[in-house]
């Protein structure tokens, strides 16, 4: 039977197990959107493009499918260019979808025409511009199988308009069959001697340490890596993308290491003889100063993009594979080097004692307070009143690493955050697309003041579905990471950092048709928050007053080692308050 | 100096999909992550629907490293070897066209066409365009004899190279 090209991409997305798209209508894809209501395919109607890529951006990390979007030519496009940024950069599963001109206009610099796959091609896994509706139906298959497969990605497919309408044969059976791509075989597996050779490392190491990255939370290996810890006693840190791979509440788990690191965690790194790394790329921001960074460690690497392995640090027993596929083989090696070796458990004690008393020495602190909100206190109660379990979302900045310090998850997904890219703005609509995803969760987004104004047209987006999504804005009237760094680095000379020129909130998300909630007061903070939890058919957004000039704490300085990293002051008794 | 930190020429060699944007992810590849590239060659192979991509690109060992990590990634790359220590055969094609104003010069050009096994494809009146295919030690030997004679215009191709058949094996049984 003959389709439209429209007709064969929405029916190519059923077979594909989609059944939510994110995205904003316009001239190029008009033959798609005329289709659309015939499909049973839900689309969100976003209020900008960009909201419609981080919504399928937040709907896949916090689900670990595929999330879709779609877009107009030209300016649709170029509106998506920062959420598919966002979602490559973090090996996020995106098909995005765009219109253009038709085929016979390409070049012609006609309306709303750009060259969308060549902006788009070092943002994304890969990319395609179809040019015959006949092989429609093959590149959605392809694209799907590269998004999802390997390390996962963005991948974008541009329709010309003429392609949309155009008929062709579409043969739902074919489509069913495996994908071949001759030039695409990701290597899952682990080299077995390889696996042997680090097994055997990590059973004679004295000072070992897992560093979890997201490609752990991305493969499903959290369970298998949890148990290697118990088994073989290895304390356990992870990047912010790796955060929810292990219960923050774990007593090997240290906490996130790297620029705002806990002590022991960052310590633990530079004191280790044994680098486990799984599914992490020694980003500068855990590194610190690269030549400093854990010295006399020997470095087992596990990562499924080869490119990765030696490209910052070099690699002693590099293994390429998936982590969750690597994991299988090498969880039972350790276990039979771990019964092998009777004065296991006595060269470890120490070490793991050294990394407790680092711990309790110097845990996660600020100083708080009975008059003003203090930022690290809403999240504490955030984490309280949800009881740890709220699939949480941030923006970009101080707020964002206040939540992963003080937000101890408690199983993977529920951290959806723009790790590499630091996209502001990113918070609501990921939020949108994790609460349309997993509705069964509470999906609580929180942001700053800064933020919020990026994206927040979107809480529009969230009131016509009847997104019940929470916003928790962390207000402190300041660009504040950036407030924080003139602070410390160019003597206070705050520039342009000044955001107490801002609109009400509480009025501004009403005017939406929203909830908005505000705490001035540390008392008001928990009543404020169950309120927020009562209301369940409408967005809710809270605006804390908090206090202005709090600074996140540790912090490693600009080109500084890890070990060099600046504490919290602990109060002029230090009083510890253990977190 | 350790043999690693040195920036060396490698010439690298790719087969890829022939297809429309596969040769601007390779170039893109290497201005987004600043590596240089010296020479780049591209034409199809014995089968038309995949392209050879030979070229040329200096740095140390750890940058050729990834740059040859990081061409394996592109979804429609094949093979990429780097075959600057194999035994292969390695061949640039050079067309030069000098100053032949005088009998002495014209004399001179023919003695080292003569010499290097190039020949003389084109002459006006005071130009003699010669072409040269060799290695790039001869090209650029040639260029370094006939430059004093005053270069009009010259175009160089880039390296291509393939494994040498005596080594058992071919590219693509890698």
């Amino acid at each position: 039977m003959k389709l439209s090209g429209a007709e064969i991409l929405l029916r190519a997305l059923e077979l594909e197990g989609v059944e939510k798209i994110f995205g904003y209508p316009g001239g190029a894809v008009l033959d798609i959107y005329d289709r659309l209501p015939f499909s049973p395919l839900k689309h969100y109607l976003t209020r900008h493009e960009q909201g419609a890529a981080h919504a399928a951006d937040g709907y896949a990390r916090a689900t670990g499918k595929v999330g879709v979007c779609f877009a107009t030519s030209g300016p649709g496009a170029t509106n998506l260019v920062t959420g598919l940024a966002t979602a490559q950069i973090d090996s996020v599963p995106v098909v995005a979808f765009t219109g253009n001109v038709p085929t016979y206009m390409i070049g012609n610099d006609a309306f709303q025409e750009v060259d969308t796959v060549g902006i788009t091609r070092p943002i994304t896994k890969h990319n395609f511009l179809v040019k015959d509706v006949k092989e429609l139906a093959d590149t959605v298959k392809k694209a799907f199988h590269i998004a999802r497969t390997g390390r996962p990605g963005v991948v974008l497919v541009d329709l010309p308009k003429d392609v949309t309408r155009e008929l062709a044969d579409f043969f739902e059976e074919e489509y069913k069959t495996p994908v071949q791509i001759r030039s695409y075989k990701p290597v899952l597996k682990g080299h077995p001697g390889q696996i042997k050779r680090a097994a055997k490392a990590i059973a004679s190491a004295e000072r070992p340490i897992l560093y979890i990255g997201g490609g752990v939370v991305s493969s499903g290996a959290s369970d298998l890596v949890v148990k290697m810890a118990e088994v073989a006693n290895i304390p356990m840190t992870a990047t912010l993308m790796g955060l929810t791979a292990v219960p923050g509440n774990h007593p090997f788990f240290l906490g996130m290491l790297g620029m705002h690191g806990t002590y022991a965690a960052n310590m633990a790194i530079q004191e280790s003889d044994l680098i486990i790394a799984i599914g992490a790329r020694f980003d500068d921001r855990v590194t610190g100063k690269l030549s400093e960074f854990a010295p006399n460690a020997k470095v087992i690497h596990i990562d499924i993009d080869s490119a990765e392995i030696g490209k910052n640090k070099p690699v002693d027993i590099p293994i390429v594979g998936d982590a969750k596929l690597v994991m299988e083989e090498l969880l039972p090696e350790v276990e039979k080097q771990v019964a092998k070796n009777r004065e296991f458990y006595a060269v470890r004690e120490k070490w793991i004692l050294k990394v407790r008393s680092w711990k309790e020495r110097y845990p996660l602190w600020y100083e708080p307070s009975d008059r003003v909100i203090k930022p690290q206190f809403v999240i504490q109660k955030i984490w309280e009143v949800t009881k740890g379990e709220a699939i949480i979302t941030t923006d970009v900045g101080q707020h964002q690493m206040w939540v992963a310090q003080y937000y101890k998850f408690r199983f993977p997904r529920q951290l959806v955050t723009s790790g590499g890219l630091g996209t502001m703005g990113f918070g609501v609509p990921a939020a949108i697309g994790a609460k349309v995803g997993r509705p069964d969760k509470t999906v609580f987004c929180i942001s700053g003041d800064g933020s919020f104004q990026m994206n927040m047209q979107e809480i529009v987006t969230a009131v016509h579905y009847n997104i019940p999504i929470k916003v928790a804005i962390i207000n402190n009237g300041f660009l504040g990471m950036v407030r924080q760094w003139q602070g410390i680095f160019y003597q206070k000379n705050y520039s342009q950092v000044h955001l107490d020129v801002q609109p009400d909130f509480v009025k501004l998300v009403e005017a939406m048709g929203g909830v908005g909630l505000r705490a001035t007061k540390p008392a008001e903070v928990e009543a404020v928050l169950k309120e927020a939890m009562a209301i369940d058919d409408r967005p809710v957004v809270i605006d804390f007053i908090v206090d202005r000039e709090e600074d996140v704490f540790p912090m490693v300085p600009p080109g500084g080692a890890l070990h060099e990293m600046i504490l919290p002051s602990y109060g002029k008794k230090r009083e510890k308050k253990a977190v | 100096m350790d043999k690693k930190c040195e920036d060396r020429k490698h010439i690298i060699s790719v087969l890829v999909e022939n297809q429309p944007g596969a040769l601007a992810r390779i170039i893109e590849l290497f201005s987004s992550r600043g590596y240089n590239i010296e020479s780049l060659n591209v034409g199809h192979t014995e089968d038309p629907t995949i392209s050879r991509i030979t070229m040329v690109a200096k740095g140390d060992e750890h940058t050729i490293e990834q740059i040859v990590k990081q061409l394996r990634r592109i979804i429609d790359v094949f093979k990429v070897r780097d075959l600057t220590d194999k035994k292969k055969l390695d061949r640039e094609l050079l067309i030069v066209r000098v100053n032949v104003e005088t009998p002495e010069k014209k004399e001179e050009v023919m003695r080292l066409v003569e010499i290097f096994g190039a020949q003389v494809v084109d002459v006006s009146k005071d130009t003699y365009t010669v072409e040269l295919t060799g290695d790039e030690d001869q090209v650029d030997a040639f260029l370094e004899l006939i430059k004093p004679m005053g270069i009009r215009e010259m175009a160089r191709t880039g390296r291509v190279a393939m494994v040498r058949a005596l080594q058992g094996e071919t590219f693509e049984e890698q």
